[in-house]
């Protein structure tokens, strides 16, 4: 805004735009209580507030906003899945990212890049034949390319062949896309809050009302508060809590790594990826390369860093991008992950009435952020489990319908 | 570098070993469906002290551990035959 840079331009106390107004203590009772504070717990507050007009809501978490997975993530945003329920499922969301910005007025910095899996075997490019097919014949932008195409859309990609693993041909996924993670927190958080929802961060939840197999109310360390309905969306932490609801979940918490270089000058448009390296990068607005690579080969609940992910992740980085060696990594960090054993979500309703679960989200959250909450939105609200996410119910385990999702990064397969 | 103390082979990195998951009592072969697909699929993902398994990846050999999945410390290393003393019926006639 033009105006508010002459005024302020110049002035140490420039007024900060506040997301949301704070809200008071914690009520008695809401309608519904979300736990997780994270995009996806914040995009079904929105939902639930605009399209079932429930505003009574009390979105919990026990850090800040979106300080979780949703902080941590590589922020690809694509739907070149394998199965047909993946993929449908995440084009929805890549239709409802794509107006996001305009939608919610707020800019999200969504930049549409272009999304490279690279396949070094024929293994890999029969997976990627197979992906193309699956996604054209569901309306999805997808194709198997050769390297002279992939040397027309990233000349920088190293093409040799007398490397360990040469690249063969990749899955071109035109309307792959990175857009500002915490951006789409914010924007949910700011619409949701204006609607009337009430956000309490530092607010830890201890405990879990059942009565009757029924959720009745949510304790946290500011106090017990009753409520109709409650949504788990706590990636990373979503055993801990389910437990409190005394359901146990088919997910490992395994930390998943991802680093940033020091900013360059714009040289890598697409986002790169490759299942068989373990590799996937993209160059920020800023102008840093993002990275990230396969999730650690144990369990566990702690954010920490290592040295055997950094030496393996840049290993492969040398051999897709030579000239990178003399970067420089500017920070590093880890989210926990909710690996599943089909590498796919467990969402929807649980055997506790009224007691709803998006969890399992491993290493593919972020991009359906804005799906899983109109859907999750749904499923609370109307009691009624879409289609969509049918596929993906917690009973899938009992009934041995897993839905194996190949297309998964991050994961070997 | 994070080390493992392997009880047959003494301490070693941790990426000569293969993750095994939560030592669980494995049930009656005739238990059913239900009972399988949950000690298959469902994890305890215990936040704290836990019993697992891990593999000597070199040696091929499967131990016990107990770790604390919240600081990464692993509390003890011993061999399997510590915890499993009975011996499996298993009639060798199948």
């Amino acid at each position: 805004m033009p105006f508010g840079l002459l005024k302020y331009g110049l002035n140490r106390r420039y007024p900060k735009d506040p997301l949301y107004g704070k809200p008071k203590s914690l009520k008695p009772s809401y309608d519904v209580v979300i736990i997780g504070a994270g995009g996806h717990g914040l995009a079904a507050a929105y939902y639930l507030a605009k399209d079932y007009g429930i505003t009574d809501i009390a979105v919990l978490d026990k850090g800040y906003l979106a300080g979780g997975n949703t902080a941590r993530n590589t922020a690809i945003i694509r739907s070149n899945y394998l199965t047909p329920e993946g993929v449908q499922f995440y084009d929805e969301s890549v239709r409802l990212y794509q107006g996001l910005s305009k939608d919610l007025d707020f800019n999200i910095l969504y930049s549409e890049r272009g999304h490279l899996t690279l396949a070094h075997t024929d293994a890999a490019i029969r997976t990627a034949r197979w992906r193309a097919e699956v996604n054209k014949h569901l309306g999805v932008n997808s194709e198997l390319i050769l390297p002279d195409r992939i040397a027309e859309l990233c000349p920088e990609l190293s093409l040799a062949e007398d490397v360990r693993y040469p690249i063969l041909g990749a899955l071109y996924h035109a309307p792959g896309a990175i857009a500002r993670h915490d951006a789409v927190a914010w924007t949910y958080a700011r619409a949701a809050a204006a609607l009337g929802v009430e956000i309490h961060t530092e607010t830890e939840v201890t405990g879990i009302q059942i009565e009757n197999g029924r959720a009745v109310g949510v304790e946290t360390k500011a106090g017990t508060i009753s409520c109709g309905r409650v949504l788990q969306a706590v990636a990373g932490m979503s055993s801990v809590v389910a437990k409190m609801a005394g359901l146990e979940l088919p997910i490992r918490s395994i930390p998943l790594q991802a680093c940033v270089t020091e900013p360059v000058k714009p040289f890598l448009d697409p986002i790169i990826v490759s299942g068989s390296l373990h590799v996937y990068v993209s160059q920020s607005d800023r102008g840093e390369l993002v990275m990230g690579g396969s999730v650690d080969p144990y369990p566990l609940y702690s954010t920490r860093s290592t040295l055997e992910f950094k030496e393996e992740l840049m290993m492969h980085m040398l051999e897709l991008f030579p000239f990178i060696g003399n970067l420089r990594v500017l920070r590093q960090w880890a989210g926990i992950a909710d690996m599943t054993p089909d590498f796919s979500p467990v969402m929807g309703a649980t055997p506790v009435k009224n007691y709803y679960i998006d969890s399992g989200w491993g290493t593919w959250g972020f991009k359906a952020t804005p799906v899983c909450g109109k859907r999750m939105a749904e499923s609370v609200a109307t009691g009624i489990v879409p289609d969509v996410l049918l596929p993906f119910a917690l009973e899938r385990f009992f009934r041995f319908e897993q839905v194996g999702e190949r297309g998964a990064a991050s994961v070997g397969h | 570098m994070k080390t493992l103390n392997c009880p047959l082979n003494g301490p070693r990195n941790i990426t000569e070993f293969a993750y095994g998951g939560e030592v669980e009592k494995m049930p009656a072969p005739d238990a059913g469906a239900h009972d399988w697909a949950a000690y298959v699929f469902i994890e305890k993902n215990t936040r704290g002290v836990v019993r697992e398994w891990w593999m000597h990846l070199p040696t091929s050999y499967w131990f016990i551990a107990d770790r604390n999945t919240e600081s990464n410390e692993v509390i003890a290393t011993y061999p399997a035959d510590e915890i499993f003393i009975e011996k499996t019926g298993f009639t060798g006639d199948g």
